[in-house]
């Protein structure tokens, strides 16, 4: 008898979970996409490739990142908090993983420049670490509303020698971000490497983003071992804008018994409130109206300013493996505080919106007292002091 | 005509109003120009549609304006966000091509989430109830084209494939195989727009186009004035000018300034 396929195993040969993700864009993009599919998975399987990522990882990005244990919050909510702490690699998100993997990807390909999206600007300064640290070229597109609140972000891309291009096209968040990388790529693709931010876009790079992310559901499940005499955590949170930092962290818990749960914002809940569409080169779930016309997503997040959900995320929901909740402003800014009063650190608002909706659970009593929660902090809050001062005045 | 397997081939297939209205004029020794504008941009874009054709259009493409068209450049994004803003729907554009009553062959241009949000077969059905003859989707490719495909074979509709200068010869053919209407040629790697320079890679894909098909070829993107499209008619059977015209619009151009630049277009093909 054959065992049950893990619910995040492997796409099929289209680039699908079930019936989302596929590998939809311009005729001019099809063979980048289909030299990427074969050059992943060649470097994959290959010793020493992973062994090259592994070293990058551990003696560049800071790996590996520790658990926390959080005893005074835990204490305030009645159930039991650690944090796997993103916040604390080199350039202050997980996003470093999957640079740092695409890098050496494009590398391999003999690709020399870097392009990317970005929304609150974490996966743009990734991005320009990375082509720093190997010497490429980096432009970054980022919507105008973003360049505006992630200033300090935009200058640090800056600092580190990429150009950031304000997108000035439809909503000027995010989404938008994404077509204009989209289009400069249509244009640059035999000498450039789009570095996609997270795990959406045209097949492979849903898959190849998850694999690069796992890293922090690996971790996190064997040190939470180790902690818990080889117990796992009841419920496994994690923010989901595009979704890569669940999706990593989700991969490493697919095959026990824990509930996943990923945290939208709820002015751009695609679980929530889209339909199946077809936009960024892949099938999954998006805001949008009547017409098939893209809605615009809003949050206080930059980050999760996307009003769509990368498709293994549509694919969980569908089979129920994971769901998908929504948390709105007030109650991010509130977690914020929270978490810098109990336990001293200060969350990037985006994880904020993991840590509300547990904040809401425990008290409403859809978290038992005493659950084990593992929630992914994917990254630090120091770009967002300005704006949650801003907001609290 | 009967439903057939996406990949197959010239010799099974029933060839719609579009190719024909091509082929027909291509053995006539014409050189083919298709226009693009931009559906329900401006109160009076059937008349522009219109003005297209009395000016010696081969065809004309429509677009469907969509809120992220990740292949267009600013001009036609800009008539996108112009023509969504002032109310423009797939309907409203379907409705006015009907309206239009050209005996020009249309095919409307737009992204495959349109299409994906009302359903392959209700979408089909409503291009050929409106009268539109072929369909051009740039974000659909081969792969994901199956579904799609069958729905507008079936409906009678054309659906346009698109080769771009990255393609791969082996990949080329199996485009052409697959293609309806025309065999959309890329002419450059980037997005639509006015090029001062006609690309050197016009030429070359335009070329490589020929050499695996008998569909007619004409080459889009970056064709912006009659010199370029000459020169790449040397090679090509046409041409497809979108942002030179749409900036034309843009700029208030009308009925007639757009009729009177598609005319210099025709002139300039048949001297």
């Amino acid at each position: 008898m054959v065992a049950a396929p893990s619910p995040m195993g492997a796409p099929d040969a289209s680039g699908r979970f079930g019936s989302f993700g596929g590998r939809f864009v311009p005729e001019s993009l099809v063979p980048a996409c289909m030299e990427l599919e074969t050059a992943f998975s060649e470097a994959w399987a290959d010793a020493a490739f992973r062994a090259r990522l592994a070293s990058l990882l551990a003696s560049y990005a800071g790996r590996p990142t520790p658990i926390t244990e959080c005893p005074r919050l835990s204490a305030e909510l009645g159930v039991e908090v650690v944090l796997k702490r993103e916040d604390l690699t080199h350039t202050g998100s997980h996003k470093i993983n999957n640079v740092l993997g695409q890098a050496l990807l494009a590398e391999r390909m003999g690709k020399r420049r870097l392009i990317a999206e970005t929304g609150a600007g974490q996966h743009g300064v990734a991005t320009a670490t990375a082509a720093a640290y190997f010497g490429m070229e980096c432009a970054v597109f980022m919507g105008e509303v973003d360049v505006e609140r992630q200033a300090l972000n935009v200058f640090r891309m800056e600092l580190l020698g990429a150009t950031v291009y304000p997108v000035r096209s439809g909503s000027r968040t995010l989404k938008d971000a994404v077509n204009e990388a989209l289009r400069d790529w249509v244009a640059s693709v035999e000498t450039t490497h789009y570095c996609i931010g997270s795990v959406m876009g045209p097949h492979p790079y849903p898959y190849l983003v998850r694999q690069l992310q796992r890293v922090v559901g690996d971790e996190a499940r064997e040190q939470y071992r180790e902690r818990s005499g080889g117990r796992d955590p009841d419920v496994i949170v994690a923010c989901v804008g595009g979704g890569s930092n669940a999706a990593g962290t989700f991969a490493g818990f697919a095959d026990t018994a824990a509930r996943l749960v990923g945290v939208e914002a709820a002015g751009g809940s695609a679980v929530g409130h889209g339909v199946p569409g077809i936009v960024h080169g892949m099938r999954s779930l998006f805001l949008q109206d009547e017409e098939g016309q893209v809605l615009e997503a809003e949050s206080i997040s930059a980050g999760l300013d996307y009003p769509g959900i990368g498709p293994e995320h549509a694919h969980l929901a569908e089979l129920g493996r994971a769901t998908y909740e929504a948390v709105g402003d007030d109650e991010v800014l509130a977690a914020f505080q929270v978490l810098a009063r109990t336990e001293g650190i200060l969350p990037a608002l985006e994880p904020a919106h993991a840590l509300a909706w547990v904040i809401r659970a425990a008290r409403d009593g859809t978290l038992a007292p005493g659950t084990k929660v593992l929630l992914t902090m994917s990254g630090r809050g120091d770009k967002d002091v300005a704006q949650v001062k801003e907001m609290l005045a | 005509m009967s439903v057939q397997a996406p990949h197959d081939d010239a010799r099974t297939r029933a060839t719609g109003r579009l190719e024909s209205a091509l082929r027909e004029r291509r053995a006539a020794g014409r050189k083919l120009l298709v226009p693009y504008v931009t559906g329900g941009l401006g109160a009076d874009w059937v008349d522009i549609v219109r003005a297209l054709a009395a000016a010696g259009a081969d065809g004309i493409e429509v677009g469907i304006p969509f809120s992220d068209p990740v292949m267009d450049g600013p001009v036609i994004q800009e008539a996108s966000q112009r023509a969504l803003a002032q109310g423009a729907t797939p309907r409203s554009v379907l409705a006015g091509i009907a309206s239009a009553e050209v005996d020009t062959p249309i095919a409307v241009m737009t992204y495959y989430n349109l299409i994906a949000r009302a359903g392959d077969k209700r979408m089909a059905a409503e291009l050929a109830r409106a009268g539109v003859a072929a369909a051009i989707l740039p974000d659909l490719p081969l792969e994901e084209a199956r579904p799609w495909c069958a729905e507008a074979d079936a409906a009678g509709v054309e659906t346009v494939m698109l080769a771009a200068p990255t393609t791969p010869d082996e990949r080329l053919a199996r485009l052409a195989q697959r293609g309806r209407g025309f065999l959309y040629a890329v002419g450059l790697l980037g997005v639509t727009g006015e090029r001062s320079q006609l690309a050197e890679s016009a030429l070359a894909i335009a070329r490589r186009c020929k050499q695996v098909t008998d569909l007619p070829v004409l080459v889009g993107v970056g064709v912006s004035n009659a010199s370029q499209a000459r020169a790449i008619c040397e090679v090509a059977d046409g041409v497809v000018v979108g942002s030179a015209l749409v900036r034309r619009i843009l700029e208030g151009a009308g009925p007639d300034g757009a009729g009177e630049f598609i005319g210099e277009l025709r002139q300039a093909l048949d001297s």
